[in-house]
């Protein structure tokens, strides 16, 4: 009993001499990225199509950023804020990274920033898309080079009443800061074009059973938005037409409904479904087809937003590099040349950052299609250069207070 | 009298054998807390610290599941509020140290005063169950009170404490600061442990019956171990907040409470030292092995297992039988 | 009028959902008094197991024979290598079942991903049945079919059978158990897998209401603790009563009260717990 236990306490002390040690200072040796995601848990399969995003983008240039090797250092969030933060503090301070990437969570993405504002050392966010985070709540060493919540409901709002023609309209959405300003944008823009929200439901974070939500909704509405994620993203669709909803009222929603991550496990329950994204794997431009293609083939299947973002992530920290002749030891011109990146041909289409430090890319209205017998996001209408703040002056934007359940407020209902 | 004991008198005691390791031990280990810390890397500084807090959590728990023998899975609600107090009071009014200090430990025990009405009606398993709603309870209050908490974006940009005579806003002074919270923990719990009330929880762990024919107010007990329980957790949730600078309702989560079970189990029950060090398995082994390898789930899996087939009593309680089985072998 | 038939219809068949969810557990836990966290793993390797099966071109009834035979034989492992050993043993059956579950976890995310996957369900229980103005899905129907099978087959064996009347004397005073002849060993081992299998067919069932993903497991299992719990230990009846109260309780008050949908669960829970400490119809 004894050898084995001091065994074990010299194991434990050797694990916690490797940690311990500090790694040599870095010189002009590789670009290292630190990239965080969640790699255990819940949501790891999202955390391996973000880090399989990033390392296609790497594979494709050669394992090179402006003629230097890359590094990338993938460290598990678990999904939780305080890992992350742990995990930030050794890439930063073991690992002496030169960037920082990835994050899914809103909560982690609220956590990370201060401390990356602290470490003075920039870090991009390809996925977090809380709205704050460029608007009310912005952080100067974070490059959001992925979308915010709001962003694709805006001009869905107005398609919604323009082209589609529905002008009452009962939202379901998941209880929790996303889903409110999904469904939030969505409402400000549908009433502003003259449409009614008359009914707001909430369910809350791993409901199982919409049943009591689905009994609820209105049948005098012309359309149902409903904001899913992940495993209600999995549920919500056949439930929906079970009870009979499918057949009387057209399922719209928020992207995530029915994106490329739970589209090949939905049936036919999804056809039909109208959604607004920054991303469609349908796209038809070169570019993407191309990238959904080697992706399919290297990694099985088709991408979703959340490898396209850590795609073009991998593009973007080459052109911040390159614009500064490799040198990004230098962090704040590091910093200022991530801002100034613009990509005009990324499998998503043209991005650009805002004064805010938010994209100003295309969003797609996508329908599900069904085609050679996979489901597909088809691309029905796309609306150009669309920014966090839509057709609104910043300010003026800036002075409502951020979309929230009860913002805004169902008039109404 | 013991080998060990006769060396003891006279001017120089010299411990030897297993005594020495037994004290050599733990006494490593403090100087390697009081010590290293200035010269470990930032990652290993923020992981001692971060056992160091939730050794304080763990040891808390302990109170109510080894001492008294009650298995709460609803503890991580205690520590959220200490860190949401916190929070709070800083971003909002700009509260100094001792206000949130205050304001964390009274608000869990208060809370807990109110569960432990409900939560002890009902022993062990039912306990057990009563606790996990109340704690999801306190979680989906976290998520839907937006106006206090931000809901589940998180109150962040927490300062480091003010008030105080240092800053701590460097690693290495708060985890000073921390190591001075757990060492005043320790000796809190530990007084509490072993003066008569806490052997009044000890014997209504063994039977509540007995303690009751005896005339002790076996309700009242487990009721003010329960709220210590509760305004110590609250305690740990104050540092807790301060140095993620960040909190959120994952901090109460029903993973995390588990979590907190599970380190008491894996140290050892009822010692007090047992949990600390099971907080500190637990917290390298999420933070540190999960740098080496994904499958750092497989190992925790592993751990627990292999604890209930090695030292049921936990690891704690495995070194205490170790001691006295080799005490006796050689008497 | 139509509100009320509705929400029943829904209580009823949330809560015939979280019967299924508990049914191996009310065996497992309820009678053997094991807390068991591996039940979630059970419940999700029987929906991966059913998947891979269906996916080779199994049938849908192969695919839960298979899973739940798969499963049963995960069960009497786990039992046999570590949990006999441990009865009475709360804290320690927490920790290892907990190892399991960790392990279990972890081995499906290496074996199948962690794309989300939604059980293929036949054609037959698929779609719905239109009466009036009322809709019913009829997969609802379905599990709440199951649900009541599951709860009369458990009841028929246990109170109506020689092999319950062994499997109740085993749980409840093994020591007298065993002097009467009853192979404890063997008896105990049986109600441990048939538990284990029962979590398995839930997991095939209800995979096709809720779907099949990683984390599924730990996020059934405090329903399935609130089932057994609230239903009272040792109950088949309470679990199933206890089941259909909360389904109730659950549905109507997200109807009534969409404010407070984060606590209709829990809160009930702990109040009917506070009111009567050993569960509706639990013995202490």
């Amino acid at each position: 009993m004894s050898t084995r236990r001091i065994a074990a306490f010299l194991i434990a002390a050797a694990l916690i001499g490797m940690g311990g040690i500090a790694p040599a200072e870095a010189q002009k040796g590789p670009i290292k990225i630190g990239f965080l995601a969640p790699m255990t848990g819940g949501a790891a399969q999202i955390g391996k199509d973000m880090v399989n995003g990033l390392q296609m983008w790497l594979d494709e240039n050669g394992n090179q950023i402006a003629g230097r090797k890359v590094e990338v250092i993938v460290e598990d969030t678990q999904g939780q804020p305080n890992i992350a933060l742990t995990k930030l503090r050794k890439l930063v301070e073991s690992d002496k990274v030169h960037v920082l990437a990835g994050g899914l969570f809103a909560h982690v993405g609220y956590a990370l920033a201060p401390k990356v504002d602290e470490y003075k050392i920039p870090m991009l966010y390809p996925v977090m898309a809380a709205d704050d985070l460029t608007q009310r709540k912005p952080a100067k060493w974070v490059v959001r080079n992925g979308w915010t919540s709001s962003q694709p409901s805006h001009p869905f709002g107005e398609y919604v009443v323009k082209t589609l023609g529905y002008k009452r309209v009962v939202t379901i959405g998941i209880d929790y800061a996303f889903g409110w300003e999904v469904v939030g944008g969505f409402q400000k823009t549908f009433e502003e074009a003259g449409g009614q929200v008359i009914q707001k439901l909430w369910a809350p974070l791993g409901t199982t059973d919409f049943a009591p939500y689905l009994s609820q909704i209105r049948k005098d509405a012309d359309a149902v938005f409903a904001l899913m994620v992940a495993a209600s993203s999995l549920r919500f669709p056949k439930q929906y037409q079970d009870a009979g909803l499918k057949a009387k009222l057209p399922l719209i929603g928020g992207g995530t409904t029915f994106d490329e991550f739970v589209l090949p496990s939905l049936g036919d329950e999804a056809i039909g479904g109208i959604t607004p994204l920054i991303y469609s794997a349908a796209i038809d431009t070169p570019a993407n087809k191309r990238f959904v293609k080697e992706y399919r083939a290297k990694f099985g299947k088709v991408p979703s937003y959340y490898s396209e973002v850590c795609y073009t992530t991998g593009r973007w920290i080459n052109e911040a590099a390159k614009a500064i002749g490799g040198d990004v030891e230098d962090r704040e011109r590091f910093l200022a040349a991530l801002g100034k990146v613009e990509i005009p041909d990324a499998p998503r289409g043209p991005v650009k950052l805002d004064a805010h430090g938010n994209p100003i890319q295309n969003i797609y209205i996508r329908k599900v299609e069904k085609k050679d017998g996979e489901l597909w996001n088809t691309v029905i209408h796309t609306y150009p250069a669309v920014s966090q703040f839509w057709k609104y002056k910043p300010d003026e934007f800036l002075k409502q207070p951020v979309y929230d359940r009860n913002y805004p407020p169902c008039k109404y209902c | 009298m013991t080998p060990g004991a006769e060396s003891m008198i006279g001017a120089v005691p010299l411990p030897t054998g297993t005594m020495a390791f037994a004290l050599l031990l733990p006494g490593l280990a403090l100087a390697a807390l009081l010590v290293a810390p200035p010269f470990l890397s930032g990652f290993l500084l923020t992981l001692l610290t971060q056992a160091l807090i939730y050794a304080i959590l763990a040891m808390s728990l302990d109170i109510v599941l080894g001492y008294t023998g009650l298995a709460s899975l609803g503890h991580a609600a205690y520590l959220g509020l200490g860190a949401y107090a916190v929070a709070i009071l800083t971003t909002r009014h700009g509260a100094g140290f001792w206000v949130t200090l205050v304001a964390g430990i009274l608000l869990a025990a208060a809370v807990a005063a109110v569960f432990g009405l409900v939560a002890l009606r009902a022993s062990g398993v039912y306990f057990l169950m009563i606790t996990l709603a109340l704690g999801m309870v306190a979680w989906g209050l976290a998520h839907r009170w937006v106006t206090l908490t931000q809901g589940d974006n998180g109150i962040s940009s927490v300062p480091r404490p003010t008030g105080l005579p240092v800053s701590l806003a460097a690693a290495v002074p708060y985890y000073y600061f921390a190591l001075i919270a757990f060492a005043l923990a320790f000796w809190f719990l530990r007084t509490v442990v072993r003066s008569p009330f806490g052997r009044t929880l000890v014997g209504i762990r063994e039977s509540e019956s007995r303690m009751r024919t005896l005339g002790y107010n076996v309700w009242l007990h487990k009721y003010v171990g329960f709220v210590i329980a509760g305004g110590v957790g609250g305690f740990a949730g104050v540092f807790w907040g301060y140095y993620n600078g960040f909190v959120s309702p994952a901090d109460l989560e029903l993973a995390t409470s588990v979590e907190i079970l599970l380190m008491v189990a894996l140290g050892g029950r009822g010692t007090l030292v047992g949990p600390a060090i099971g907080a500190g398995i637990i917290v390298l082994l999420k933070n540190l092995v999960s740098v080496y390898t994904q499958r750092w789930l497989l190992i925790l899996g592993a751990v627990y297992i292999g604890t209930i087939v090695y030292a049921p009593e936990g690891i704690v309680g495995a070194v205490r039988q170790w001691h006295a089985s080799t005490r006796r072998k050689r008497t | 009028m139509e509100f009320l038939v509705n929400q029943t219809f829904n209580g009823v068949t949330y809560g015939a959902l979280l019967f299924l969810l508990a049914g191996g557990l009310s065996l497992i836990f309820g009678m053997m008094r094991i807390v068991n966290m591996t039940h979630g793993s059970y419940y999700l390797l029987g929906g991966y197991v059913a998947l891979t099966v269906m996916w080779g071109g199994g049938h849908y009834l192969l695919a839960v024979v298979v899973a739940a035979l798969v499963i049963a034989l995960v069960g009497i492992v786990e039992w046999n290598a570590f949990l006999k050993r441990l009865s009475g043993q709360e804290l320690g059956q927490v920790l290892t079942t907990m190892g399991f579950a960790l392990i279990f976890q972890d081995l499906a995310q290496v074996i199948w991903g962690g794309d989300p996957y939604t059980i293929p369900v036949p054609a037959m229980l698929s779609g719905s049945v239109s009466t009036g103005p009322f809709t019913f899905p009829v997969y609802r129907i379905f599990i709440v079919a199951v649900a009541a099978f599951i709860a009369v087959l458990l009841w028929l064996v246990l109170e109506r059978t020689r092999i319950g009347a062994m499997m109740r004397a085993t749980v409840d005073d093994p020591e007298m158990a065993r002097g009467v002849g009853i192979n404890v060993f063997l008896i105990s081992m049986a109600v441990f897998s048939l538990g284990a299998s029962l979590a398995a067919l839930a997991g095939v069932v209800a995979g096709g209401f809720v779907g099949v993903y990683p984390g599924a497991d730990f996020e059934i299992l405090p329903y399935a603790f609130v089932v057994v719990i609230v239903g009272g230990m040792g109950s088949i009846k309470g679990a199933l009563i206890g089941s259909l109260m909360v389904g109730l309780l659950d549905n109507f008050g997200k109807a009534l009260f969409p404010e407070l949908s984060y606590f209709t669960l829990f809160a009930p829970m702990a109040a009917i717990l506070a009111v009567r400490p050993t569960g509706l119809f639990g013995r202490a």
